[in-house]
């Protein structure tokens, strides 16, 4: 306190003490650091959730033009078997329409299966689209409700608030109808 | 001041000297004295020997995991034992995990991963009881620190079994140990000379087994010991120096009231 | 509230709005008279309010990896110490800071009783102390059952079978403790809220001891009030640099035993899952509660061996009724040091015969244990206060105490001025 300071007597030891002071303080502020780095890091993703297995899945069952969901770290994975019309509508779009710019190439290893995260970009709700009957939205591909968001047939994001494509997740083909991802 | 302070220490003294005495009497119990091995984990910069815990994988796989199981321990925790991931994958492939339910609600085995956990010899404990005349073989994973002086009980409990003295009655089904309490024990020796070929061309003695499974045995139940011993020493530097930077302070300080 | 100084324009405007600022000064700050001649002894309230702080922050993070489930809670602690990233470290210190709690409020309730801190004027702050203690005992044992390991499941069993002894109701009350027909799921969940709710209460009670403390200032080591300024200096810097520094003393031992011998004070069977058909051989509490787990057991009543352990602790609520000797400081009252020293090596005793079986010698020695702990607080003090004739008192703390009293020599050369 500002008081204190000024009522100590003022001599040669001044300087030491203003370093003693200094080391304290500086020494406090580390270890509240050191200590407040593990409790913080004990929050992050623990080793088991990191070394979460891989889902594998087979492709064989899934008809053309059918879709199904799958789980990958908790959250739903959609796997897509596409119609011939679907890819070429999904090959035709101009990339200068498109919000999040990126061809349908880059986002499939093979043109019939796509593969997508199931979470919208915008707030994080599950897209619609998934089962026969429900709305695929304006392009479709996928419509998420909350807020209006319209998928196409690549999961690109062409209408609506959600800022990016549907994400893909890192998977890869083990067999002519296996794929595993993670 | 002085003699006040003095009576504070004493009754600190007296207290935390009561604590060490208890917990210590505590934990040697009626226990028979074990004999000490010397840890490759003991000391302040103990840690953990890598070679032994390895042969004690070895050990466990081909001679314990038959009855006990090891739930806490994943494949990937391997790692730390440096096996690489190759290894790790090859060695979780080895066993039949049961997973489920597929599309059709069926059960199915497939084979390990990495982030699979040690399988159970024994679906559920009344089948291990059933299998083992009554008695669940216990987990090993915590075993070291479930016993009093764990890595030493568990070295002397496999090196332990000998005939029973003359007048010593044995109950049916029943094995004599020297070192178990009471000395009647249902597990029957697991280790033998020779049971295991070391990959290292260790002898395989039961006293080598014995010590190679304990050292196994204190990984899997404090995995992060050289993690905690490392950072023990960081910290306890660090609050020496903070310490001492804080009394030069307080005698700055006080200097005038004194 | 004079004295808070800031030519701070923000610290000025918050200030005027809600004195915060001169509160502080006046609670730890330079606005906070102190006695100057206080021993570290006098550090360890503080130590004790700082290990309050370490057990919240630790549990909270506990908390958010812990599952209150009989058949989780053994898993969910291992996975915590495997694979949460330093899991173990935030575990080893709740765990250990929990002994630590108790060595430090030990030592800080035994200078209280030594150095007479109980008596008039500091009467209600004492007694807000015990009902401290009390109120830590019930969380630490809770906390114990959470790992859900042997000694959690027996040690709750037993103490909870303690209000058996309760005559009609005893059973009844205890179904409903644990709210079934032994312990199980439901009394680990209560436990579990239990145990996060009740250190919350501990810093309500805290707040109440301190502000008790702030009435009358602390007591010190001569046990005289302050004659006037010149015996007090400002809490801060003084007595904020030496309590840092007894907390980085603190700190060392601490460390030393996360980082090296984190299951010493433990018991092993505690790593052994709960099996509500197999009692260990051998149930012991928690270190810290075998003096009055000795007590429990010397009585060979149920009833009765109940009544005298928590008749242990209450009989503190009355302590300073039953201690008239007007000198507050022990180092005055020679017979008094005397069987001051006496009722710690008491209690020592009763901490080994409450580790031991009870049977044979230890049995005994914890009898004989807990009638001298009851005859030093019920006939002891009372007859000390009679007979004794205290030593001459100092004439205040800061002039040279009469032949031997202390050490306050020389002049004060920074008194409290504004006090």
């Amino acid at each position: 306190m500002a008081d204190t300071a000024t009522a100590a007597p003022a001599d040669s030891g001044e300087t030491r003490r203003d370093f003693l002071y200094l080391a304290a303080g500086a020494m406090g502020a580390v270890g509240t650091g050191a200590v407040v780095w593990p409790l913080i890091a004990s929050m992050s993703p623990s080793a088991e959730v990191l070394a979460l297995a891989s889902t594998e899945v087979d492709l064989e069952p899934i008809a053309e033009g059918q879709r199904i969901t799958v789980t990958w770290r908790g959250n739903p994975v959609f796997i897509d078997h596409r119609t011939p019309a679907q890819i070429s509508e999904a090959e035709g779009a101009a990339l200068e329409d498109l919000p999040d710019p990126e061809s349908d190439e880059a986002r499939v290893q093979r043109p019939e299966w796509l593969i997508l995260i199931g979470v919208c970009t915008h707030l994080g709700c599950v897209p619609l689209g998934q089962k026969t009957g429900q709305n695929r939205g304006e392009f479709g591909g996928w419509f998420c409700p909350c807020h209006g968001s319209h998928y196409d047939t690549s999961g690109r994001i062409r209408k609506g608030p959600a800022p990016t494509n549907l994400p893909v997740p890192p998977y890869e083909f083990t067999g002519d109808t296996t794929i595993v991802i993670g | 001041m002085r003699k006040g302070m003095m009576f504070g220490l004493a009754a600190l003294a007296a207290l935390s000297s009561g604590t060490m005495v208890t917990t210590s009497a505590r934990a040697a119990g009626e226990a028979i004295p074990l004999p000490q091995h010397t840890w490759s984990f003991d000391g302040v910069f103990g840690s953990f020997d890598r070679a032994s815990v390895q042969r004690g994988l070895q050990v466990y796989r081909e001679a314990c995991a038959v009855c006990h199981s090891l739930k806490y321990i994943a494949f990937r925790n391997l790692a730390d034992l440096g096996y690489s991931e190759d290894e790790i994958k090859a060695m979780a492939a080895e066993v039949l995990i049961l997973d489920g339910p597929d599309d059709d609600g069926e059960m199915f085995e497939r084979d390990g991963r990495p982030a699979d956990y040690f399988p159970s010899p024994f679906p559920n404990d009344k089948a291990a009881a059933a299998s083992n005349g009554g008695a669940v073989p216990p987990d090993l994973s915590l075993m070291a620190k479930a016993r009093p002086d764990g890595p030493n009980y568990i070295r002397a409990l496999l090196i332990g079994y000998e005939d029973p003295p003359a007048d010593f009655e044995l109950a049916e089904g029943s094995n004599y140990n020297r070192y178990f309490p009471g000395h009647q024990i249902a597990m029957a020796a697991p280790l033998f000379e020779d049971g295991v070929e070391y990959a290292d061309g260790t002898p395989a003695t039961v006293e080598q087994m014995a010590t190679d499974v304990a050292n196994f045995l204190m990984w899997t139940a404090e995995p992060k010991l050289e993690e905690r011993k490392g950072m023990g020493i960081k910290v306890i530097i660090f609050l020496l120096v903070f310490t001492g930077v804080l009394y030069a302070a307080k005698r700055k300080i006080w200097a005038d009231v004194h | 509230m004079s004295g808070f100084q800031s030519n701070n324009a923000v610290i000025k405007w918050i200030e005027h709005r809600m004195p915060i600022f001169s509160f502080i000064d006046h609670s730890v700050g330079s606005g906070y008279p102190t006695p100057r001649n206080l021993s570290y002894m006098w550090n360890f309230g503080s130590l004790a309010g700082v290990t309050l702080v370490v057990m919240i922050v630790t549990g909270i993070m506990l908390a958010m990896q812990y599952t209150a489930h009989v058949d989780y809670a053994f898993d969910s602690v291992e996975r915590i110490m495997r694979d949460v990233n330093y899991g173990w470290l935030i575990r080893y210190i709740h765990m250990n800071g929990a002994s630590f709690f108790f060595i430090v409020v030990y030592i800080h309730i035994f200078r209280g009783l030594y150095y007479g801190s109980y008596k008039a004027p500091r009467e209600l702050l004492w007694m807000l102390g015990v009902v401290i203690l009390l109120l830590m005992m019930a969380t630490a044992f809770m906390g114990y059952v959470l790992p859900w390991g042997q000694m959690s499941f027996w040690g709750a069993k037993v103490i909870t079978n303690l209000f058996s002894a309760i005559p009609i109701f005893g059973e009844d009350i205890v179904v409903w403790l644990w709210g079934g027909f032994s312990v199980d799921n439901a009394t680990l969940n209560r436990f579990y809220a239990l145990h996060y709710l009740m250190p919350f209460i501990i810093v309500a009670v805290v707040v109440l001891h301190l502000w008790a403390l702030h009435q009358f200032g602390s007591n010190n080591p001569i046990g005289i009030d302050a004659k006037g300024p010149q015996d007090k200096i400002p809490f801060h810097p003084y007595y904020t640099v030496k309590d840092a520094f007894g907390l980085g003393v603190f700190f060392v031992f601490f460390a030393a035993v996360v980082f090296y011998i984190p299951n010493y004070m433990g018991h092993p069977d505690n790593y052994i899952p709960a099996n509500p058909l197999s009692t260990p051989a051998h149930i012991v509490p928690e270190w810290y509660f075998l003096p009055f787990y000795a007590i429990l057991r010397a009585i060979p009543d149920k009833l009765m061996g109940v009544i005298a352990m928590f008749a242990s602790i209450g009989i503190l609520f009355i302590l300073p009724w039953l201690d008239r000797s007007p000198v507050r400081s022990g180092r005055f009252r020679p017979l008094f040091r005397i069987f001051f020293i006496l009722l710690m090596i008491d209690c020592v005793v009763l901490g080994f015969a409450g580790a031991k079986p009870p049977e044979g010698l230890w049995l005994i020695a914890g009898q004989l244990a807990t009638a001298y702990y009851f005859i030093h607080f019920l006939v002891i003090l009372p007859l000390l206060s009679v007979f004794e004739t205290p030593r001459p008192l100092p004439t205040s703390i800061g002039e040279p105490v009469l032949k031997g009293g202390g050490s306050m020599a020389g002049a004060p050369a920074k008194p409290m001025e504004k006090a």
